[in-house]
């Protein structure tokens, strides 16, 4: 037969398009870029001014704010790719990342889609499906039921036969959506009936399976790749168990505690089952692992990029990135088994805007200030967002991906935990606090990590936080030196600088200006009472003038820092502060405390009435009113539903506090609502 | 090469003009007993001051205070605080106004003046302390009201009013009504001060009655709260004597009518913080420049001003080094001295204050007839060149006896009397030991209108010393007898104690000779906020009278 002389199975890839935002669009684009590829970036109305827009060569608005009206919109975002001369579309991951139908019409457009066949995607998209395939595949499957008898009955049965407590899981469903704990048959059909209400609205289907459930299973997962060529490798391990609403919040790589024979069969599993499906391009097989026994099974496969990917990357020296846009291209993949060594060890950590005191309930607001760590080849911080810009409603609230590598475990985890010091946040709450806690939490720096950590170490982690006398001081301190940094900064415009009353600030005449510095901490409040003695000199009393501190303090900035170095009664420290016309925030080793500032009288005297928080129903976070259950005159019991929102794709159920008469409603559904605003208003009590 | 040469020229230069030659080298012994001493001695004077400047902080009393507060009222010194910008130093005038004064008790007279930056721009103060007697206007008052209003009228302050004063205090009526300085001169000034371009700000947060009313009439924009502050010619009392209607105090002059009815009062605010906001807004909206800016950076004195505790000598016999003064308060502890080696008991030369060229008249003994031609020689240079004049007062008087007088002394000393009273630059006068007779007229006693006049607690100021005056008079009224010494000193003891008493500078300051006691460490400071108060006013040109030859 004839000899080829020229052979070639690689697909041109110059320019990319993104179909996603935030930080993954900014990291997909910088490989790129790095590749010489052009970058097309896609944006909804609500994300014009978004980082990655403003980072790509082009970018173009493809609809409304909410999801399902731009990023999710395939016809649109083939439309770009034709109208931009895009050769693929990396999808990110979320939005369409693992929608079969968009794979295909990518496919079908003649648009290469980074990312598995389509196939691979369907079949490990149905859970059922999936583990059908591992189990001929010789891959560990955890003992389950997934039948397509749906009936309540059916699955009560097969959930007797499993076995008590037991996980029941929508079949198309993934980052805890649909997902819930039935511990006994008393909870099961509570359990099953909030399961299936709640696929059925993220996924438009309510199918589930069952599973046996672990109780302290921890989340094993190893990164994948195949290329075009039917070779597959893994980059080892990552462990993901620590979670909070089933969503994962800090990660590391490779799992701790786990021998190297483990290690390896974890590895051959995870390529046997990416091979099973025919995949393409980066995976991940997620495995629960028992924490005791060491047993692993095969829970599902993610046909994407994950979130949490630098963490592989940082020890094994790769980038993910460029590996999927070469496997897309048809190129092999750059290493081989043999070449992919473990080097060190990395963690994540992602910062979400939300309140892990608050049922970690997702935040959104602007930024008003945003500093981060340098980046260095260690450290890496993964955003999408820059200081200004707002976390919407609309999408996921995380903020960024702090990732850092060490030699070793302790190493690395010692540098996060300075590391998220130094990343500071004011404008909306944060979980960099907690992320800190759980960092140098004894169970977690010791490695005992599963997935039940945070409610099982709860009243470690949750221990309630009081202002240091010290950090009400600095505070204090911070408002004063900023008011003259104000007035300075004044002075310096009208060329006054050096006018004695701006240099012999807080002076008078044979006594001592006394100034009262009221600051809130969690609603309780704390009075500083500042004497100011000489220049930078200061007495500072937290106790009515009983005893006095002698303080003194200076601000520098630098790089838009303000830092506060201060002397109390002769100890120097050393701070990070944000303030603004609400809170000083004040940044030290044990994360952020925020105080709010007392605000003028005047400016809250008109706003509040007289009606009473008993009396209305708020919306507990900022959202979209997707139901409301109530009619203006109905009769409501305590306990009763009032509205559902909808926030970051969550929904929550406002249930009447007392039983109540409905005066009035203010909202209609479909409306985007702030935070506490009052959503209906019930009748008066009657005083009787 | 070229390069070299330019450094060697650079250095060169810098080698001929030394930097340090004007700098003031004290001879201070430290650990000397007499140091020590005059430090102690000091210490408990300043002690003193600050002791019974705590107690004039107290206003009218706890009782007073909490009924005040009581009706959601904020304290006057919390108001002026509130109204200033945040950090600014604030140069409260005579604290000690009233002080021991009518039985005592009214506190710095019941009104608080002084001066602070609002957005920047300097501001005279003028808040009633309705803890007082209800804030009502005792002679004293009025006197601290009028002097405020001069200050701002010579120096071009903006004026706010905090009104809270239920207007003249009736007992004292006869002195508080009826002459040129009393009452009514207080509308007068603010009548030509807007005509002049200053801003008038009246604040309504209590009661105006009466006259008292006038204040917000009279200003340029006034402020009023609502349920709190109120305005009428007379009360309900008066209205129900004069016309027998019944009337509540709201109804007849509260915030709500002079807003929307009366167009008495411009901005309706809802409570104190409120109004002193929108205060703050109409200061921002004046428009006005500064004259001078304090834009070049300075050197703080090389030696710290609490040396002058252990300089000054308690016994005001005693001299005491008027350059050691010098260089604790001026830049640099610098002086550029004119006439050195003439008429030495005058101490003339310049200096800088927080970066501003200053003249400084300063006395190192008394003043002979040398001395008094040098004096007015330098007031003559400085008011050619627009330089302040800062005169540090520690004088007995002009030299007495044959010699001086036939060396004519009295027509020399006029010459710096008349150099002094015509100079138009700005003047400011300390007195930090005697201030005696005619030498208080030549180094620019209050008569003088200095722009600021302070004195240190151990000054002294009478027409003559306690001692010589009783010796004076005993010679004159034993004349042709033969007192025993026991007379003699039975007749003086309570001449002197009487010139003791008055000669104190607590009794000066509460009939407001002064603009206030300093303590002497703060001297720098205080002349300094003085400085920059006065810049605010155009330079104005000199024109001398007749100089006696």
């Amino acid at each position: 037969h004839v000899v080829k002389r020229w052979k070639s199975t690689i697909r041109r890839i110059d320019k990319l398009l993104i179909a996603n935002r935030g930080e993954i669009a900014c990291r997909v684009l910088r490989t790129a870029r790095r590749l010489g590829v052009k970058t097309v970036a896609v944006y909804s109305e609500a994300d014009q001014h978004a980082l990655h827009v403003s980072q790509a060569d082009e970018a173009y608005n493809i609809g409304p704010p909410p999801a399902s009206q731009s990023y999710l919109r395939g016809d649109k975002l083939l439309e770009v790719a034709h109208k931009a001369g895009c050769q693929a579309i990396h999808p990110g991951y979320g939005f369409l990342s693992e929608n079969v139908e968009f794979a295909e019409n990518c496919e079908k457009n003649n648009i290469i889609f980074i990312g598995p066949p389509a196939s691979a995607i369907q079949d490990m998209g149905i859970k059922s499906k999936s583990k059908e395939i591992m189990s001929k595949a010789g891959v560990p499957i955890i003992e389950g039921y997934h039948g397509e008898d749906q009936s309540k009955a059916k699955l009560k049965q097969e959930a007797q036969k499993i076995g008590y407590p037991i996980m029941i899981k929508a079949v198309r469903g993934g980052g805890g959506k649909g997902m819930r704990i039935a511990n006994t048959e008393s909870e099961f059909e509570e359990a099953l009936e909030s399961a299936k209400s709640e696929a059925q609205k993220a996924f438009g289907d309510s199918v589930v399976l069952l599973e046996k459930f672990v109780a302290e299973p921890r989340h094993v997962e190893v990164q994948v790749f195949a290329d075009l060529h039917g070779n597959a490798v893994h980059l080892f391990e990552r462990d993901c168990s620590v979670q909070r609403r089933h969503q994962k919040i800090i990660e590391e790589a490779p799992a701790p505690g786990l021998s190297e024979e483990l290690r390896s069969e974890l590895g051959a599993a995870a390529v046997r089952a990416a091979k099973a499906v025919g995949y393409v391009g980066a995976g991940t097989v997620e495995f629960i692992l028992d924490k005791k026994s060491h047993s692993f099974h095969f829970m599902e496969m993610n046909t994407r990029l994950q979130v949490e990917h630098p963490i592989t990357e940082m020890i094994t020296g790769t980038d993910l990135v460029e590996w999927q846009i070469k496997a897309a291209r048809g190129e092999k993949l750059p290493l081989n088994q043999d070449q992919i060594s473990l080097r060190g060890h990395s963690f994540e950590a992602r910062i979400y805007a939300e309140d892990p005191s608050g049922g970690f309930l997702p935040g959104a607001g602007v930024l008003s200030y945003l500093r981060s760590p340098p980046v260095r080849d260690d450290i890496r911080i993964e955003t999408g967002v820059r200081e200004g810009d707002e976390v919407s409603v609309h999408y996921d609230p995380m903020i960024a991906k702090l990732v850092v590598w060490g030699e070793n475990r302790a190493e690395a985890l010692l540098k996060m935990q300075t590391l998220l010091t130094e990343y500071n946040v004011t404008g909306l709450q944060t979980n960099v606090n907690f992320l800190l806690d759980l960092a140098r939490h004894p169970e977690f720096i010791s490695g005992n990590v599963h997935t039940n950590f945070i409610k099982e170490n709860n009243d470690s982690l949750f221990k309630t936080k009081t202002a240091s006398e010290t950090q009400l001081i600095q505070a204090a301190l911070g408002v004063i030196l900023q008011d003259e940094v104000t007035d300075i900064r004044n002075a310096v415009n009208r060329k006054d600088q050096f006018n004695p009353f701006i240099v012999e600030s807080g002076f008078r005449i044979n006594h001592q200006f006394n100034r009262d510095i009221k600051l809130e901490f969690k609603n309780e409040e704390k009075l500083v009472r500042v004497k100011f003695v000489d220049q930078n000199v200061f007495h500072v009393s937290l106790n009515g003038g009983k005893s006095w501190k002698i303080v003194n303090g200076q601000l520098s900035r630098e790089d838009e820092t303000v830092t506060l170095r201060c002397t109390i009664d002769g100890i120097k420290n050393r701070v990070n502060i944000f303030s603004d016309d609400n809170v000083i925030a004040i940044f030290d080793n044990s994360g952020k405390v925020e105080l709010e500032l007392e605000k003028a009288s005047f400016l809250t005297e008109e706003v509040d009435d007289s009606v009473s928080g008993g009396n209305k129903a708020f919306a507990p976070m900022p959202g979209v009113l997707d139901k409301i259950l109530v009619n203006v005159g109905d009769s409501v019991k305590k306990g009763d539903s009032l509205f559902v929102l909808i926030a970051m794709k969550m929904e929550y159920v406002v249930k009447a506090t007392r039983d109540a008469t409905v005066e009035n409603i203010f909202f209609k559904a479909g409306d985007n609502v702030q935070k506490d605003v009052t959503i209906l208003q019930f009748k008066e009590e009657n005083m009787s | 090469f070229s390069k070299s040469r330019i450094l060697y020229n650079q250095s060169f230069v810098k080698f001929l003009h030394t930097d340090t030659g004007n700098v003031i080298k004290t001879k201070i012994d430290f650990k000397s007993q007499q140091f020590i001493n005059n430090e102690v001695h000091m210490k408990n004077l300043v002690s003193t001051l600050r002791h019974r400047t705590d107690e004039i902080l107290k206003g009218g009393g706890d009782k007073a205070i909490q009924r005040h507060t009581s009706k959601g009222k904020l304290l006057v010194r919390d108001r002026i605080n509130l109204l200033l910008d945040k950090s600014t130093a604030f140069l409260e005038l005579s604290a000690l106004a009233a002080y021991d004064m009518y039985g005592g008790g009214i506190n710095a007279a019941g009104v608080i003046t002084g001066i602070g930056k609002i957005h920047g721009r300097e501001c005279m103060v003028i808040a009633n302390d309705a803890t007082v007697k209800g804030g009502t206007y005792y002679p004293m008052t009025v006197k601290k009201h009028l002097r405020a209003q001069e200050i701002a009228q010579e120096n071009k302050l903006p004026c706010i009013y905090l009104v809270d004063s239920g207007g003249a205090n009736l007992p004292h009526q006869a002195d508080v009504f009826p002459d040129k300085l009393h009452f009514g001169r207080e509308f007068y000034n603010q009548a030509n001060m807007s005509a002049a371009g200053i801003a008038q700000i009246a604040v309504v947060l209590g009661s105006c009655t009466a006259g008292g009313a006038y204040v917000p009439a009279m200003a340029d924009e006034s402020i009023i709260v609502k349920h709190q502050g109120t305005i009428f010619l007379g009360g309900p009392p008066l209205v129900k004597m004069a016309t027998g209607e019944e009337i509540s105090e709201e109804e007849l002059g509260g915030a709500e009518l002079h807003c929307s009815s009366s167009g008495v009062t411009d901005h309706f605010a809802l409570n104190d913080e409120h109004a002193l906001y929108i205060t703050r807004q109409i200061v921002k909206n004046l428009n006005r420049r500064h004259v001078e800016n304090f834009d070049t950076e300075f050197e703080p004195p090389l030696y710290s001003g609490e040396d002058l505790y252990g300089i000054i000598d308690p016994d005001l016999q005693k001299p005491f080094e008027i350059r050691e003064v010098i260089a604790r308060i001026f830049d640099g502890s610098r002086l550029d001295e004119f006439k050195k080696k003439y008429g030495d008991t005058l101490v003339c030369g310049f200096a800088k204050l927080y970066g501003k060229k200053v003249g400084i008249v300063g006395n190192n003994g008394v003043l002979f007839s040398e001395s008094a031609m040098k004096g007015a020689h330098f007031v003559q240079l400085c008011t050619q060149r627009n330089i302040p004049i800062i005169f540090l007062q520690n004088i007995t008087g002009f030299m007495v006896g044959k010699d001086a007088e036939m060396g004519g002394i009295a027509k020399h000393g006029a010459k710096l009397v008349t150099a002094v009273a015509c100079a138009k630059v700005p003047k400011f006068t300390l007195i930090i030991g005697g201030s005696y007779g005619a030498g208080n007229y030549g180094m620019c006693g209050r008569s003088y209108s200095p722009r600021f006049l302070y004195m240190w607690p151990n000054a002294r100021i009478s027409v003559m010393g306690g001692r010589q005056a009783a010796g004076v008079l005993s010679q004159v009224i034993s004349k042709g007898k033969q007192w025993t010494q026991k007379q003699i000193d039975d007749f003086e003891a309570p001449i002197i104690e009487q010139f003791e008493r008055e000669g104190s500078p607590y009794f000066a300051s509460a009939r407001m000779w002064d603009d206030g006691v300093i303590d002497p460490k703060d001297t720098r400071k205080v002349l300094g906020l003085s400085l920059a108060a006065a810049l605010n006013a155009e330079p104005e040109k000199t024109e001398y009278g007749v100089f006696r030859m």
